[in-house]
């Protein structure tokens, strides 16, 4: 399996070290999730794939996107990977929208951007996209301010944007935290798709295994700055080697290890 | 938990106007007792909000009746609140925004604890309350934007308790947190509200957590009430069509990489014909 993206002992320090030496593998059509609970250092570690870390961080390690180092590229250069080569889904559609520019320009903006389309062009682009992630009535959508849809279609949304460029690489950290579980399955379908048609890479980063266990392919746990537990989906949840990882499991209803473990 | 009911509403409607008007709850009866957590879940839109408006005396019900402690509920006007009601206290969504960010937070707490007084109850300091929620009681001189969005929503909560409420109706008041700090600060209101002996009203779209924390669950779509009962007994066998719908879209952490069936248009449209379900 060849590997899109490449983290390899990644440290974040802010102030203190929040981020000790993660290393992870991204590969085309995988889906890899990232669990963990609050300031385990998972959002720390999508955000520098992004470089969107405040400006006191300190950083060592190197995350490599395919054979190039994107861990400290200067702005301007990371604006050509990002939204372009690496993209990112939100927890919360309604504030990673703008609530006064309408969706088609919000989808033509940055393909126009990215990929130098013309505006007619741009937008059948646009149209075609809300289509795939099932916007109903896609090209009047186009004309619509964020708020005229529910919260699960504002979510579809932020993905189609998010795949405006076709980029090789999707975080989506929480996606569907904020959205009613009947919306939730709709989406995690819609991610599973398209990661594998689109040969994607994903890195999903959520604290639900519930939707770890549906969707991912390879799942890290995170604990206090470190990955203590990574294996493929089955190995995990069938057998977890750490101890955390086996104390998160016995929490939740429904698992086999409801009640036991740690 | 005692039998003493703090809360008795029945057959509460909900409209806001428009043309046709909105109906949002649609005939809700509840009853609360002292020390227990009543969950309210559904998908947004469903009514939710709207009965704990209703219930909080926020919003005047357009028909149906709110009996708080054995009185009726009087909607909020731009009088002062009766004092005895102020013994039902409310947490918010979004701690951001219900919190003054110009007033210290230790103010703000302290505005609870002169309610309390008010109605005659001995006196407390926010020291007290911050401690019980789990903060550090030298913060009580900041302000609210020196803390992060838990840390807030666990002063709303010191505020809210220092009331020493008889009710505590809490709107989605997780819902706003960093996902991974969510089900602390649920269980943290379970607790604090059942040590009060005060019953609570918890909404909120999160399942997991409610299956946690709730002794008794409503479920509600479309403004009505389609299935109540004991937590437990409606995750082991939930009987109406729209309960089933929605524990079964929960993903199960099982490793199987199964995504969950999401409800389609045709099967909503069926829910709204089976009727209510009760224990």
């Amino acid at each position: 399996m060849s590997d899109i993206l490449t983290i390899d002992d990644l440290t974040v320090d802010i102030g203190r070290p929040l981020v000790k030496g993660v290393s992870l593998e991204l590969h085309p059509g995988r889906i890899q999730g990232l669990a963990g609970e609050s300031g385990s250092g998972k959002t720390l570690t999508s955000l520098a794939v992004l470089g969107l870390l405040p400006r006191n961080a300190r950083t060592g390690g190197s995350i490599r996107l395919g054979d190039t180092e994107i861990l400290g590229l200067r702005r301007r250069e990371l604006n050509r990977i990002r939204g372009r080569r690496i993209a990112m889904v939100f927890q919360d559609p309604s504030s990673s929208l703008h609530p006064q520019l309408t969706v088609g320009h919000q989808l033509t903006d940055h393909i126009r951007t990215h990929l130098g389309l013309g505006r007619a062009a741009a937008r059948d682009r646009a149209a075609e996209l809300l289509e795939r992630v099932n916007v109903p009535s896609a090209s009047d959508a186009l004309g619509r301010y964020p708020h005229q849809f529910s919260g699960g279609q504002r979510q579809r949304i932020a993905i189609a944007i998010a795949l405006a460029c076709d980029p090789d690489v999707l975080l989506a950290d929480e996606p569907t935290t904020a959205l009613d579980v009947t919306v939730q399955a709709g989406i995690l379908q819609l991610v599973r798709d398209l990661a594998t048609e689109r040969n994607l890479a994903v890195l999903l980063v959520t604290h639900d295994l519930g939707v770890m266990s549906a969707v991912a392919d390879d799942v890290a746990v995170m604990r206090d700055g470190r990955v203590v537990e990574a294996a493929d989906r089955e190995t995990l949840f069938a057998s977890p080697q750490h101890e955390y990882t086996r104390g998160l499991l016995a929490a939740l209803p429904g698992s086999r290890f409801e009640g036991g473990g740690a | 938990m005692s039998d003493r009911i703090v809360l008795d509403a029945h057959d509460l409607v909900v409209r806001y106007p428009g043309s046709p008007p909105v109906v949002a709850v649609d005939g809700v009866s509840l009853r609360i007792s002292a020390g227990e957590t009543v969950a309210l879940v559904g998908e947004s839109g469903s009514g939710k909000s709207s009965v704990a408006r209703a219930v909080a005396g926020i919003d005047r019900p357009a028909e149906g009746e709110v009996r708080f402690d054995g009185g009726a509920v009087t909607a909020l006007g731009i009088r002062r609140r009766a004092r005895e009601l102020t013994a039902i206290q409310m947490v918010f969504q979004d701690p951001s925004t219900s919190l003054n960010p110009r007033r210290r937070v230790g103010d703000q707490v302290s505005d609870g604890i002169t309610a309390a007084r008010a109605r005659g109850l001995e006196g407390s300091r926010p020291e007290e309350w911050f401690e019980r929620v789990g903060l550090d009681t030298a913060a009580v001189s900041r302000f609210p934007h020196q803390f992060s969005g838990g840390q807030k929503q666990r002063i709303a909560i010191a505020r809210a308790l220092a009331a020493r409420p008889h009710l505590l109706v809490a709107d989605e008041p997780i819902s706003a947190l960093d996902a991974s700090t969510q089900t602390s600060v649920a269980a943290l209101m379970r607790d604090l509200v059942s040590e009060l002996g005060a019953g609570m009203l918890f909404i909120s779209h999160d399942l997991a957590v409610v299956q946690r924390i709730a002794d008794r669950t409503l479920v509600m779509y479309g403004g009505r009430v389609m299935e109540s009962g004991d937590t437990a007994a409606i995750w082991a066998a939930p009987r109406h069509p729209y309960t089933r719908a929605l524990l079964g879209a929960i993903p199960k952490p099982d490793g199987a990489g199964r995504v969950p069936v999401s409800p389609t248009a045709a099967e909503r449209a069926t829910w709204t014909d089976v009727p209510p379900v009760e224990d």
